[in-house]
């Protein structure tokens, strides 16, 4: 294991540089909400990182993509991003930290809760609690102490809609949310996010257990939804992210390799790792 | 014609010898279950068929059993054996017999051991369902945790004599009591009453004491709570368990607080199987007869309301609780064991044991098929 570290910790400067220098354009295009400095992250207390000093900003009202093999760590980066680790008790932020609309949210004072109302998080098997369709996109609104029925009315309705799934769904709010079919109750789930009006949306691969109709209805869903709200996406499926995406980062072993606009980053990998796991060489 | 795939021996082959083995002792549960089962039946049945719907509605009574000069048989009751011989002074009996708790019905033990099972619930499933909540929810892991873990394994191993002795000097001659009569040693605390008080509960004084809640359906109840703890938080967990993370990760990412998130996304989805799981474990303590035969029941004819000596409500209610009563599992084991063993005891006994058994059987069928009915609605 030892081992394994010191090698890994070598190109570590390296991609940051790279990134630095090939993210520039992105930078300018639009102001980073989210900002991520030298994060070095461990689910062992600090024994072993799982992300190695990551640096990245992600900009505002973008779809971003992560894309990487299993276990690079763009899931355990994607739940930093709402502290949704805090839940594991051995989890640590290491080093670095997290910055989001300017504020560090590993600061002292933070409170993860009014963190995770403005960082929403979609998950990778859709999970609507065994509750009314209704019920369901209003509970966001509900444990914030929101009674009003009119006004939980035209949340359900605007998030539904939001979400692509009103026209579905307007004639059996009152129904289960199980009944519905898989690619519905992973709409539902994000109708469910948006209803909270977060500032970014977190999607830890969506689509995943999707087959590929509702697959496509989601990404185009998406690609929408970037209007209004930050994406990012952990993807495992490159199509995905060329499709969805206006930028890309490439993990592998817990550091960023890559990180530039899709397009850039498919046509023209700067980095030898990048072009051989987009070719499907390995990964 | 080969033979080379034929049985090389003859007679039964060791194949043959371990079914046959297996088998028997299979059947050897069903026997022991026909032989327990059927003969609780075979036994009591006539009893209840017998007496009817008085034996559950009336309390136990006194039995005499005799042959009247006219070589009339009488079973009789305390009252109607006095209302007899006030009648017929001189009557000549012969071959009497009598026996304590064995005549009337058993609505005082069922009564007690209901009161005894309520008073266990609320002890139990509080504690419990907190403990377990905590677990499963909150608790990191650490030696502290490993080690309360530990305990609740090995409280469930106790064996419910120990709970009883445990219940008998803790609950019974420990515990902090609050009295208004002035006690002698082990007061620790005592305060003047403002008027309305004392007015109210017709005391001057109230006395915080070490003396215990004494040989009481408290103390009794709260043994068993005792007992059944290990049984339910365990359950209670499992329940916990079961509730998908999915479900507690979408509330958090909705901005729910933990609690939030437990008592809106997991408690609620947990707790039919909470219940049916304590319900079970509840069920068999509710038939142990060791923890309570120490701390709070007792052989006796009347119910557990009857005879309050309290007029104030509030030392009405603290004498209630604070008063034994008797038990289904305690009448049993007096009719079967502490008093004399005459024929004429026997249906009571054998009624009893029938009864008690079905009463679990009931209880315990409805659970799970209340458990069945709440599943079904509630999938995920």
């Amino acid at each position: 294991m030892s081992k394994q570290d010191k090698k890994s910790k070598e190109p570590k400067p390296k991609a940051t540089e790279r990134i630095d220098t090939s993210s520039d354009g992105a930078r300018h295009l639009n102001e980073a909400l989210l900002d991520v400095q030298k994060l070095s992250f461990s689910y062992d207390m600090g024994k072993t990182d799982t992300l190695k000093k990551i640096s990245l900003e992600i900009p505002k009202q973008k779809v971003t993509a992560f894309i990487g093999p299993s276990g690079c760590g763009k899931s355990t980066l994607l739940r930093c991003f709402n502290r949704m680790n805090d839940t594991i008790p051995t989890a640590r932020i290491t080093h670095g930290n997290v910055k989001i609309m300017g504020a560090d949210i590993y600061g002292p004072k933070v409170d993860p809760i009014r963190l995770r109302k403005q960082v929403g998080m979609v998950f990778q098997k859709s999970n609507p609690f065994p509750k009314s369709i209704y019920e369901n996109v209003a509970f966001g609104l509900r444990i914030a102490g929101e009674r009003k029925k009119s006004v939980l009315d035209e949340a359900v309705e605007k998030s539904l809609k939001g979400a692509a799934l009103w026209d579905e769904v307007k004639d059996r709010l009152g129904e289960s949310a199980l009944g519905l079919s898989g690619g519905q109750q992973q709409r539902l789930c994000i109708a469910r996010t948006i209803a909270v009006e977060p500032e970014v949306i977190l999607m830890d691969e969506p689509c995943s257990a999707l087959d590929p109709i509702a697959t496509a209805v989601v990404e185009e869903l998406i690609t929408k939804l970037r209007e209004d709200f930050t994406v990012v996406i952990v993807t495992h499926n490159m199509q995905q992210a060329t499709r969805v995406s206006d930028h890309t980062a490439f993990f592998y072993l817990g550091e960023l390799i890559e990180y530039d606009t899709t397009q850039q980053l498919f046509t023209n990998p700067s980095i030898k790792q990048t072009e051989d796991y987009i070719s499907g060489r390995f990964g | 014609m080969s033979q080379i795939f034929d049985k090389q021996s003859k007679g039964i082959d060791s194949e043959q010898l371990v079914t046959w083995l297996l088998r028997i002792a299979t059947y050897l549960i069903i026997l022991a279950f026909v032989l327990i089962i059927g003969r609780i039946i075979v036994r009591g049945a006539p009893v209840l068929a017998k007496e009817g719907i008085s034996f559950i509605t009336q309390s136990p009574d006194i039995l005499y059993c005799f042959y009247d000069q006219d070589g009339k048989y009488h079973r009789l009751g305390s009252q109607e054996y006095r209302d007899f011989k006030t009648a017929n002074p001189d009557g000549l009996k012969l071959y009497e017999l009598s026996a304590n708790y064995s005549g009337g019905g058993i609505f005082g033990p069922l009564m007690g051991t209901l009161i005894l099972i309520g008073i266990c619930i609320v002890f139990a499933m509080t504690i419990g369902i907190a403990a377990s909540v905590f677990l499963s929810e909150y608790s990191k892991r650490g030696p502290l945790i490993r080690m309360i873990r530990l305990a609740i394994i090995n409280l469930a191993g106790v064996p419910s004599v120990v709970f009883g002795l445990f219940g008998f000097a803790f609950f019974c001659y420990f515990i902090p009591v609050i009295t208004k009569t002035t006690p002698v040693e082990r007061s620790i605390f005592f305060t003047q009453l403002p008027d309305w008080m004392a007015s109210l509960l017709g005391a001057e004084q109230l006395y915080l004491s070490c003396q215990g809640w004494g040989s009481s359906i408290l103390a009794a109840g709260c043994t068993l709570a005792c007992m059944v703890l290990p049984i339910i938080i365990t359950a209670c967990e499992e329940s916990l368990r079961a509730v998908p993370q999915g479900f507690r990760d979408a509330s958090l990412s909705l901005g729910a607080t933990q609690w939030q998130t437990i008592g809106k996304s997991v408690l609620p989805y947990a707790l039919p199987g909470m219940l049916t799981a304590s319900v079970l474990g509840l069920l068999r303590v509710s038939g142990e007869t060791a923890p309570i035969m120490y701390t709070g029941a007792f052989a006796q004819c009347q119910l557990p309301w009857e005879g309050l000596r309290e007029e104030n409500w509030f030392w009405r209610i603290t004498e209630f609780f604070q008063r034994g009563c008797e038990a289904l599992p305690y009448h049993i084991y007096s009719v079967s064991a502490k008093i004399p063993q005459t024929e004429i005891v026997r249906p009571m006994q054998d009624g009893s044991v029938l009864v008690f058994m079905l009463i679990m059987l009931a209880l315990a069928t409805t659970s799970v098929v209340l458990r069945i009915r709440i599943r079904k609605k509630l999938k995920w």
